[in-house]
């Protein structure tokens, strides 16, 4: 196939001037379907022809509704849609990649031409291709066409949002502030790649958030929880928004008068479903073929090597149903696999996307994923989690004379030398094998590979929790998960 | 103006849009509406051992249109679709979303919306091109890694150019624009000794166009710092005398900024009360403004979501809190004028711009002495605070962050392995020793050396 530069039409932005038409967008741009087919195959042919290696063109347009509930009132609406492509050429190992809200024609075109000029290709060199054209479109969102118009209205989301600070205001005490939050966010993707790829999705990820700050005095406590899912239109339906209230509120009562934690080290029992936050950033980011690229993975020649305990097995899927980072396909046309990290505490495999593949050798994993047409593809986590061990949750703690129980987690992070944080939202003292008085300003420091080896107990109540994690390819959507697990030694930051 | 024989870089027209709104919002009877929007083109490679690892370029472009419906209550809906037909779904969605408008909190055109500005022109200059910026980096890369031969990777770096454009329009004829360039490099190495763990540290410089970046200063301070934490030890968990950055002590003061957010205050997520204005929250020898159009503020703007022109605000004077940050709607509340610290929204964001600490000229200084160039006899630097994102809790003033810096005893200056400082600002405002005289300009803000006594710190057995 050969294009000829003649065929894109071109299109003003309408804000530029006002002579321009007032022609509506192309309503092709607002259905992500196989009429694109045409145009891609244009445009990758043209990439080819002007000597790249591979073409994609990763194209979405979004739909999301964020809402705030603070007390008993609505505080906060906020609607947003938009559109956009990100094109991404390869050429050897180098690639350049080029984002645009422009989905006319010679929008698409001008960002393929600045994509080829980044790696010094341009149509002058070009010769005919044997680009064989795209697959067929394989389509993951045949049976999601209607997931938007399921989901709860504004009317019946802020109710159910509403009803979960009300339930706060029930069971809590002391409580300064309310607040219940929800958001949806639907987004249609379709991908096309010059090896074929051509796929088209819809995505429907929604979360709940519930906080409060209680206070007493000079005593001050604040507990969150996040509640997600994907393609599950009757999540917020289905919440459970009383059993949420109540855990919130019974958490921030034991923690508002919580001591601070005393600094040293010492052994810590995570608890089960956020508590897999440290695995997702103390090792899981350290996984990543990205990771590998830069040379900062202390793990990037460890493949079949010892690495963690032997209790540790470890995982990372896009396949949960309805988990916060399941996908149909991945950001780069891939469908998702159940990928073994380690097992038995040996490193089996690393993440890997279409450039990881390119630069490391590590075959992909389906792990391609960004947030946005902004950002190019990277390696990331989906649902990542250790998995259940035999040990019943008790005789975790009850292994310990004194430590920290973490029940718990809030935040975290990795550093470039492998060093990893993560603060404590809600801690319990662990006194001779029982778990005693509430403690506050906990963090828990050290690195993965002094770290993994030390979890020596998994008990069998694995389970997930949804959060965000950000990195490389921006924000996305994530599940972190374990069971209870003991670190035989860490250090806790405190007081 | 941009040379009409280079690319023109403008996508906003503010008189057209204004038009266009006002044609649009009649249809749909809309008779009061703002809009925020931003456009921006960028640039970017980042690169690793001496060739390219990516390339990137963006054009984005972003609106939030805000409607009044006929019982005064307000929506928004923000788009990437700057076409006509994405604004009318806006207003549309605006107008939907404005059925849940809190009628206990409505937001209006701020009164300083029309005034006038006197802003300063930036001229516009044309991008470079992507090869000339790729080898820049890859030059200071190499640079870098000359500098000592444990530095063996710059795994992360990078050197962006960008344009960027905003502007807010309202229907009572306010109309605010500006554009700007910025270009920006950073260079974090990544160094290791034999036996010894690898060690990271780097540097950031902005500026207005990629030729005026101080190329060098940043290869000079990453490889300085990169290497001065080769020499590492544990240290023992205890309280310290600990003298903070400029960079370390502006990132603290800005995870706890909603102590002068009035919007945290109204909504009972800050420590400051409605009643804290005048009340003692420091040593008073330590002053507090946030300055969004200090001249070394490359990224200031002459206004805010709200149109309102942005300006230097005293928030602490000798010890004291002198004012909060407002929007138009908690300025009402607090029954003072906007600030200048606005978003854009049904339920309008507060935020600093760029903060000025200093000393107070007025009260005295019992450790005047201390000096970070001078002192020597056991205390910790502080260069850089890390994961603030997780470690601060603003509501309950409490922070534990791991951190970057030295522990200098005797005179010897030795990198710290790995360390969290705790404790609750209050405090921590309250047992400042000395604020430095000589003032630096970090990227987030102003501010000298500032030590604090009796931290608590944690070092890694």
């Amino acid at each position: 196939m050969y294009y000829d530069n003649n065929t894109f039409s071109s299109k003003v932005n309408l804000l530029q001037s006002s002579t321009t038409s007032t022609k509506l967008v192309d309503s092709q741009a607002d259905s992500l379907n196989g009429h694109w087919s045409g145009l891609l195959e244009e445009l990758i042919s043209y990439g080819l022809s002007s000597g790249a290696d591979l073409v994609e063109i990763f194209i979405e347009n979004t739909d999301q509704v964020s809402l705030l509930a603070e007390q008993d009132q609505i505080t906060n609406v906020s609607p947003s849609f938009g559109k956009g492509a990100g094109i991404r050429v390869f050429h050897g190992l180098l690639d350049g990649f080029v984002s645009t809200n422009d989905l006319s024609p010679s929008g698409l075109k001008n960002a393929l031409d600045q994509a080829l000029g980044m790696l010094g290709l341009n149509s002058t060199k070009s010769s005919l291709t044997k680009f064989q054209g795209l697959k067929s479109l394989k389509d993951f969102s045949k049976n999601k066409q209607n997931w938007i118009n399921i989901c709860p209205d504004l009317d019946e989301a802020c109710q159910r949002i509403l009803e979960g600070t009300n339930l706060l205001d029930f069971h809590g005490t002391h409580l300064q502030a309310r607040r219940g939050s929800y958001s949806r966010s639907w987004q249609e993707v379709l991908i096309a790649a010059s090896d074929g790829t051509f796929g088209r999705d819809i995505r429907l990820h929604q979360s709940i958030g519930l906080n409060a700050l209680a206070a007493h005095g000079e005593h001050r406590s604040s507990i969150g929880r996040r509640y997600g899912s994907s393609a599950k239109p009757s999540d917020l339906r289905e919440w459970d928004a009383e059993k949420s209230a109540k855990e919130v509120c019974d958490s921030a009562g034991k923690m508002l008068y919580a001591d601070y934690v005393e600094a040293g080290q010492m052994p810590v029992v995570l608890a089960n479903k956020f508590g897999g936050v440290i695995f997702h950033e103390a090792c899981g980011h350290l996984l990543e073929t990205t990771q590998i690229e830069r040379g900062t993975s202390p793990f990037s020649d460890k493949i079949g090597e010892q690495i963690a305990h032997s209790s540790v097995t470890a995982v990372d899927e896009g396949l949960s149903d309805g988990a916060f980072g399941s996908l149909s396909m991945d950001d780069e046309g891939m469908e998702p696999e159940k990928t073994v990290l380690i097992k038995n505490g040996y490193l089996q495999r690393f993440l890997s996307d279409r450039a990881g593949e390119l630069r490391t050798g590590h075959k992909r994993t389906g792990s391609g994923r960004r947030q946005s047409h902004t950002f190019a593809a990277a390696s990331r986590m989906r649902n990542t989690y250790i998995q259940a061990g035999t040990f019943k949750p008790e005789e975790l703690i009850e292994s310990i004379d004194n430590g920290l129980y973490c029940k718990s987690m809030g935040g975290g992070s990795v550093g470039p030398t492998g060093q990893f944080n993560f603060s404590v939202e809600e801690g319990y003292l662990i006194e001779n094998g029982k778990t005693t008085k509430p403690l506050k300003g906990a963090t828990l420091i050290g690195e993965a590979k002094d770290v993994m080896p030390r979890i020596s107990m998994c008990a069998n109540d694995l389970d997930l929790a949804a959060g965000f994690c950000g990195s490389v390819s921006g924000n996305i959507n994530v599940t972190v998960g374990q069971p209870h697990i003991k670190v035989d030694s860490i250090t806790v930051g405190g007081r | 103006m941009v040379d009409s024989n280079k690319q023109n870089y403008k996508k906003l027209n503010p008189q057209y849009i204004q038009e266009i709104l006002s044609k649009l919002t009649k249809e749909q009877n809309i008779i009061k509406w703002d809009i925020g929007a931003s456009s921006s083109i960028d640039q970017s490679v980042q690169v690793d051992n001496g060739i390219a690892k990516q390339m990137k370029a963006a054009q984005r472009s972003s609106i939030t249109l805000r409607v009044w419906n006929e019982k005064g209550l307000v929506g928004i809906t923000s788009t990437s679709d700057i076409s006509e037909f994405g604004l009318k779904k806006a207003i549309s969605g605006a107008k939907n979303a404005s059925l849940y408008g809190n009628p206990n909190d409505i937001p209006d055109f701020s009164k300083l919306a029309k005034k006038s500005i006197d802003s300063q022109e930036y001229p516009i200059k044309q991008h470079k091109k992507i090869q000339n910026l790729l080898n820049i980096l890859i030059e200071a890369e190499s640079e870098l890694m000359s500098k000592h031969e444990a530095i063996q990777s710059v795994p992360y770096n990078g050197l962006g150019e960008s344009f960027y454009e905003r502007l807010y329009i309202n229907s009572d004829n306010a109309s605010r624009y500006m554009n700007r360039n910025q270009s920006s490099i950073y260079l974090y190495a990544r160094a290791q000794e034999n036996g010894r763990k690898p060690r990271s540290s780097g540097a950031v410089r902005l500026a207005l166009a990629s030729e005026d970046l101080d190329i060098k200063g940043c290869v000079e301070e990453s490889s300085s710092k990169t290497i001065s934490h080769l020499d590492y030890q544990q240290i023992e968990t205890n309280k310290y005398l600990v003298c903070f950055s400029p960079e370390a002590f502006l990132d603290l003061i800005l995870a706890f900024s909603s102590i002068f957010n009035a919007r945290s205050i109204i909504d009972g997520v800050s420590l400051s009360k409605p009643d804290s204005i005048g009340k003692l929250i420091s040593v008073p020898f330590f002053n507090l403004y946030d300055d969004a159009l200090h001249p070394g503020n490359i990224s200031s703007t002459p206004f805010d979501g709200e149109g309102t022109p942005t300006k230097r605000l005293c928030l602490i004077k000798d010890g004291v809190i002198e004012n909060f940050l407002h929007s138009e709607a908690t300025a009402r509340k607090f029954n003072v004028d906007p600030t200048g610290h606005a978003g854009i929204g049904s339920k309008v964001s507060v935020g600093p711009d760029w903060l000025h600490i200093c000393k107070s000229a007025n009260n005295s200084i019992q450790s005047s002495n201390l000096s970070h160039k001078v002192y020597n006899n056991n205390f910790i630097i502080i260069e850089g605070l890390n994961a603030l994102h997780a470690g601060v809790k603003p509501s309950q003033g409490s922070f534990s962050l791991p951190f970057d810096g030295w522990l200098i005893n005797n005179g010897e200056k030795k990198s710290i392995e790995a360390a969290t400082v705790a404790g609750d600002i209050r405090q921590l405002l309250k047992n400042i020793v000395n604020v430095e005289d000589q003032e630096f300009i970090t990227h987030q803000g102003v501010s000298p050396h500032i030590w604090v006594d009796d931290l608590s710190i944690t070092g890694e057995a």
